[in-house]
């Protein structure tokens, strides 16, 4: 087998590390990389709890392999903070209890940021989608929800 | 009355109620509150057994069962062995102490349930196998190259074809397919007071079957476990457990060694509902570490834990009322099968907790139940989210509701006329006490704008209870329907010593079996008495007397099920 190097900027900073031929970004990134925000549920495609950006567009990094990365900007959750300084989202989250178990709550954090980055300002149901491919078991959607409206309302106020 | 949500569902108090009950004024209830591991959560740094890399780590994965129910004749490793990346195959024969019971750290249960069976397969997904390699991609390549021969068993999937005579066995300590109850029982039992002659002399017989399919839990992190050999002769284990130390007396228990040489770490689960108590991952992670010397990961891909992650189990209820013309409920009986699947796990639990519920929250004076704790080549069924009661509370509700059709009564008025009051005395012979059923009954009348007669309107769960509806029944009719032979009373290790498996190991806490202290020898050859003038009640003074025979049961499971004196 013969391990391929891929070259990313992961969280805005250059990172390189060899993937395996056939290695899903989740695996990559967690194993190769270290970033163990993105979780496993399902391997499919399914649950939206290994979602992370690529060029800005949300992916699902089981479903992506980790060589076709290579030069391209991937976010996830891990990069969502600024040193200390917690994204408001998160914030909201903690403030709203949108998360329980606390397993989908990455995946549904980078699929809120990317929601919010390119409409800041969105209804409750534009919530709704851009949150409907993040499943939690838990069902704490109404506290997520609550909490992703509250930080596009505080944007507006701002 | 604070919104909780901006655009959510409001919430409404009703201090008034049981005011004088409580004293915090509910100051937490509808308020989010923080929760101490939240910032790991949203920063993504929240440990879950899966977030610990270790160089070097194995893959575990299982060859498992295509069959429901199957001897096996050989399994044949070979080809496994010499696939790319394969350091070790594992059959039943490499794990220590290959038979458990969930349950028997508590001492409840036989062991039944092997950990790598090479007998025989009783469910579909059943693992025969185990490969550790060095990829998962390898693991699974290699769990597909080990070879089973299979002699195909007819198998049972239905609770009341399993009880049929001539059904397939799914277990042969059962042969009947039945859990046996307390050492001399296939079936867990309450009677109060005399159901068949109340039945007979109702205005009303009502009757209604029930069903509810298995559940699967489908936490978003499926089950698994990560376990290493650390540097002082230990294991560490970190697992996705929500029954640590659970997990860690099963692991002494299988593995045969003391658990003090067991580290155990979870307490971070990726979401439970009872689907990750068993136990299942810990032992075969913590065995492959010990015979490879290197870290081992065993998790359940997605469809594993789909297919053999132990469900809620299913449940049938057969329920039969005596109804007087104004609606009193004069008579329950029960008969619930219980699919606790191929393995009892703690589905024989599960019923003890469900016929403590009976008959729902009203005071019946003749209540019998005879539920039963069914083997099938299902998924063995496990813990999920009050399991043993979410069923037949179903089934109960369903049926309130056929009452009320059947005496043209509104199922609301219904509810309170048969409703819990303080001081009624429970099936199960425990006081009532803080009830609320009637207040919740007329709250939903009044949203439903359903309007009360004066009389229910007015009536409360703090009168009109105990008296007459706080005594035990003056008789109890009794039985020793399905009787057992070979079975201990005072433990469940099995008399006849056939097939059972070593007692739990010196490491694991069991407590010691409690003798039955009055009772009389267990397995009578021959019925003692006919059942119409069985010795039990004693009508003048009944507590003492009436408990003295259920207690000995009943109380061994007292801690176990959370069933306190409120």
């Amino acid at each position: 087998m013969v391990k391929k190097p891929v070259n990313l900027t992961l969280n805005d900073s250059p990172r390189a590390a060899f993937a395996d031929p056939g290695q899903n970004l989740l695996d990559f990134l967690r194993r190769e990389i270290g970033d163990l925000s993105p979780k496993f549920g399902c391997g499919q495609g399914t649950c939206g709890a290994c979602t992370v950006t690529i060029d800005g567009q949300t992916q699902l990094s089981c479903l992506v392999l980790a060589e076709t990365v290579d030069g391209k900007e991937v976010r996830t959750a891990s990069g969502l903070a600024n040193g200390a300084t917690l994204d408001p989202l998160q914030d909201a989250f903690m403030d709203h209890f949108a998360a329980q178990c606390g397993y989908c709550t990455p995946g549904m954090l980078v699929s809120a940021r990317t929601l919010l980055d390119r409409n800041p300002r969105p209804t409750r149901d534009e919530v709704i989608e851009a949150i409907s491919g993040n499943l939690c078991r838990c069902t704490g959607y109404e506290p997520i929800i609550t909490a992703i409206l509250s930080v596009a309302e505080g944007r507006a106020r701002a | 009355m604070k919104d909780m949500t901006t655009s959510g569902p409001m919430i409404e108090f009703r201090k008034d109620l049981f005011a004088d009950e409580r004293d915090d004024n509910l100051n937490e209830i509808g308020k989010p509150t923080r929760r101490q591991d939240i910032l790991g959560h949203v920063t993504g740094r929240s440990p879950f057994f899966d977030d610990h890399l270790f160089d070097g780590l194995l893959h575990l994965r299982c060859t498992r069962s295509p069959h429901h129910h199957a001897r096996i004749r050989r399994i044949d490793t070979s080809a496994a062995d010499r696939m790319p990346g394969v350091v070790r195959v594992l059959t039943g024969k490499d794990v220590p102490t290959n038979l458990n019971t969930l349950l028997s750290l508590l001492d409840f249960g036989l062991d039944d349930e092997p950990i790598l069976t090479d007998t025989k397969v009783a469910y579909m997904g059943e693992p025969v196998a185990a490969v550790i390699a060095e990829t998962e991609a390898q693991a699974r390549a290699a769990a597909a190259a080990v070879v089973v021969e299979w002699d195909v068993l007819p198998h049972v999937l239905d609770v009341e074809e399993a009880i049929k005579p001539g059904a397939p066995a799914v277990l042969d300590i059962y042969p009947n397919n039945l859990f046996v109850y307390h050492g001399k029982y296939d079936h867990q039992k309450l009677r109060f007071g005399d159901a068949d002659r109340a039945l007979a002399e109702a205005d009303h017989i009502v009757e209604g079957r029930y069903q509810m399919s298995p559940i699967e839990q489908a936490p978003i992190e499926t089950c698994g476990a990560i376990a290493a050999p650390e540097q002082n002769d230990r294991f560490v284990c970190y697992t996705s457990t929500q029954a640590l130390f659970f997990s860690l007396g099963t692991a002494a228990k299988v593995l045969n060694i003391p658990s003090s040489r067991l580290h155990f770490i979870g307490g971070t689960v990726g979401g439970g509902f009872g689907g990750k108590v068993d136990s299942i991952h810990e032992p075969l992670a913590i065995l492959g570490a010990m015979l490879t010397g290197r870290p081992v990961k065993y998790a359940w891909d997605r469809a594993e834990e789909m297919q053999v992650g132990a469900p809620r189990g299913a449940e049938r209820w057969y329920v039969t009322d005596g109804v007087m013309n104004d609606g009193r409920i004069v008579a329950r009986k029960f008969t619930g099968y219980f699919d606790a699947g191929a393995y009892t796990r703690l589905s024989s639990y599960a019923i003890i907790k469900g016929v403590g519920h009976l008959p729902g929250p009203y005071t019946i004076p003749n209540v019998s139940a005879n539920v039963y704790c069914v083997y099938t080549n299902r998924t063995p069924a496990t813990a999920m989210r009050g399991f043993g009661i979410t069923g037949v509370d179903f089934a109960i509700e369903a049926h309130m509701d056929k009452v009320a059709e059947t005496v043209g009564m509104n199922p609301i008025e219904l509810r309170i006329l048969n409703a819990y009051r303080d001081g009624d005395m429970k099936a199960h012979r425990r006081e009532a006490k803080n009830c609320a059923l009637i207040e919740c009954a007329q709250v939903v009348a009044e949203k439903a704008g359903v309007t009360l007669s004066p009389e229910l309107k007015a009536a409360t769960s703090v009168t009109g209870g105990g008296g007459a509806r706080g005594a035990l029944p003056a008789h109890t009719a009794t039985d020793e329907d399905g009787q057992v032979e070979g079975f201990q009373a005072t433990s469940y290790a099995n008399t006849s010593g056939a097939s059972s498996a070593p007692q739990p190991s010196p490491t694991t806490s069991a407590p010691a079996p409690q003798p039955i202290t009055s009772a009389p020898a267990p397995r009578p050859a021959t019925p003692p008495a006919p059942p119409t003038s069985t010795p039990t009640p004693s009508p003048t003074p009944p507590a003492a007397a009436d408990k003295k025979p259920a207690r000995s049961g009943a109380m061994r499971f007292s801690s176990l099920s959370g069933f306190r004196r409120r």
